[in-house]
């Protein structure tokens, strides 16, 4: 691991009501690093990355952005910090009054200052990456399916070339071959543009293809952090479960049997 | 007893607590419309969409108002022979109250309920987090574009809704009455004064900025799906409606009471 890390977060803690999601997490992510992180659903994983996007903030804790504690950033200082992001939201999140390539071109343009002409470039370059067409981009995001629209928003969140991206669950409701695709595309970005990335995935086979490293989140902290060679054998019970995804173990589900 | 004292303590506490995050809310948004960025497009189209469009309910509900106006008074004042004065109390109703506070209630429905619609929409989806990620002030995107236009296009409406209030109840003086058109209008500008059509316009302006501040700020703090936007819709219409008569009667009083 890197000796000063991309990402360093110190015993973060958040609660929602009496719901203790995040309860101490610890955790360093190196520059040019692709993280996944797995963990059941609901264990606090999208609440993870939005803490560290100042979306939520935080109880307690720390969390430092290229040696920058950024928790009690506000206004232009946070903004500063924000270029750094890209994000790709769980559920898109698209900007619905806007056609597909406004959405791609909307960091460019806006945030960047960049000519409508030459962002409108950039963007439909995205979305032919990410395999969507010319007359994609004309449309609505409603008039998308929702592995389209998935497929849009992956595009938005690296279309500036962030120096760090988050992507939560970019394969979820894409076909396997699609899937395999954003796979590529993913890695490509971590290793073309050196970026770091943190992704939240359930899809094993995605998090082996895109992961350096992996790290498990139960109960509010992270109980396992390694090199995605050593997942098979991570000597530990949850993680095991986990990829293996069985029903039985420490982990216990809470549902009703039938 | 003990239980009850505690309740309206808690409701007041509560009350102040949710002035204070409109106050708070109020404040951020009027320093954003003196900070560049500035959205000049985004602008453009909201005063389109609450000046432009708003026009043909304002100009039904003023018409009619003016007319219905004329008829009262000339029912009502022919029982002491004033009926030479309604040119005068069609004139000084419409600009001082009726056109104001109609065009107020008329746009809160219209307009306000719209704003907190869209934005809570974006809220629950997550489109406002990525707007921040895109390097882009929700406020400045969203709501400073929205209060600007309300305040400035609501007494544009309201001048607009005067002229037609006084032309609807020279119709009703001179085609139903019999009234001399001549007498009619000479009798209208007669008595009126610079600071009748005044007092209407800055009660719009005050209207219009307490419509768009509430349809965002309800908006903004919409939580939790479908009918969390439901209900910053209603509580949007309902607070500006409100708050516009209580306005209404502070501002009449800082103009007339002397
Ligand atoms: N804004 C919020 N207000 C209240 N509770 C929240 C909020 N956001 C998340 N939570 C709660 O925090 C917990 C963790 O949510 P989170 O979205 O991080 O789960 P997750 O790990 O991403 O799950 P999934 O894999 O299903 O997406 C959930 O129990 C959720 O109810
Ligand atoms: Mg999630």
């Amino acid at each position: 691991m890197s000796t000063s890390p991309k990402i360093r977060i110190r015993g973060l803690k958040k609660r929602f009501g009496s719901k203790q999601v995040l309860n101490g997490v610890d955790l360093d992510v190196g520059i040019g690093e692709s993280l996944v992180i797995i963990g059941g659903s609901g264990s606090g994983k999208s609440v993870l990355l939005k803490c560290i996007l100042g979306l939520i903030t935080p109880d307690e804790g720390s969390i430092q952005i290229d040696g920058e504690e950024t928790t009690g950033l506000s206004g232009r200082e946070r903004e500063r910090v924000m270029r750094k992001f890209g994000m790709l939201f769980q559920g898109g999140a698209l900007f619905d009054s806007l056609k597909v390539w406004e959405n791609v071109a909307f960091g460019l343009i806006q945030g960047r200052g960049t000519a409508k002409a030459e962002a409108r470039l950039v963007a439909l370059e995205k979305l032919a990456q990410v395999g969507l067409t010319e007359a994609v981009a004309e449309l609505s995001p409603a008039e998308l399916s929702g592995g389209m629209q998935k497929r849009v928003a992956l595009a938005r969140a690296i279309a500036t070339e962030p120096e760090i991206i988050f992507f939560d669950e970019p394969t979820t409701g894409l076909d396997p071959i699609m899937a395999d695709v954003i796979n590529d595309l993913i890695a490509a970005s971590v290793k073309e543009l050196g970026a770091t990335a943190m992704s939240i995935t359930h899809d094993m086979a995605s998090a082996r293809k895109i992961a350096d490293h992996i790290a498990m989140i139960y109960e509010g902290r992270i109980i396992w952090h390694g090199a995605v060679a050593e997942i098979d054998n991570s000597g530990n019970d949850h993680v095991d479960q986990f990829i293996n995804g069985r029903a039985e173990g420490p982990i216990q589900m809470q549902v009703t049997r039938p | 007893m003990l239980t009850l004292l505690r309740t309206i303590g808690a409701g007041f506490l509560g009350f102040l607590a949710g002035t204070g995050r409109l106050v708070m809310f109020a404040a951020t948004a009027i320093s954003h419309c003196f900070r560049p960025p500035f959205y000049f497009r985004l602008i453009g189209r909201q005063m389109l969409d609450i000046g432009y469009y708003s026009l043909p309910v304002v100009g039904m509900t003023t018409l009619f108002s003016g007319m219905v106006l004329a008829l009262q008074s000339y029912s009502g004042f022919a029982r002491f022979s004033a009926e030479g004065a309604i040119a005068t109390v069609v004139v000084l109703s419409m600009t001082r109250e009726l056109a104001p506070v109609l065009a107020g209630l008329m746009v809160a429905g219209r307009v306000g309920a719209a704003m907190a619609a869209e934005i809570g929409t974006m809220r629950v989806t997550e489109q406002i987090d990525a707007l921040t990620t895109l390097s882009t002030n929700p406020f400045k995107y969203l709501v400073v574009p929205r209060i600007m236009a309300g305040t400035l296009m609501l007494p544009l409406l309201v001048l607009t809704g005067d002229i037609i209030g006084v032309f609807g109840g020279y119709v009703v003086a001179v085609y139903k009455l019999g009234f001399n058109p001549g007498t009619y209008i000479k009798s209208t500008v007669e008595y009126l004064e610079f600071i009748d059509v005044a007092s209407g316009l800055v009660k719009a302006a005050v209207f219009g900025f307490l419509i768009s501040l509430m349809g965002c700020y309800h908006g903004y703090n919409s939580r939790g799906g479908a009918q969390g936007v439901g209900a910053a819709t209603t509580n949007a219409v309902v607070s500006a409606s409100i708050l516009l008569l209580i306005f209404n009667y502070i501002i009449t009083e800082l103009f007339f009471a002397r």
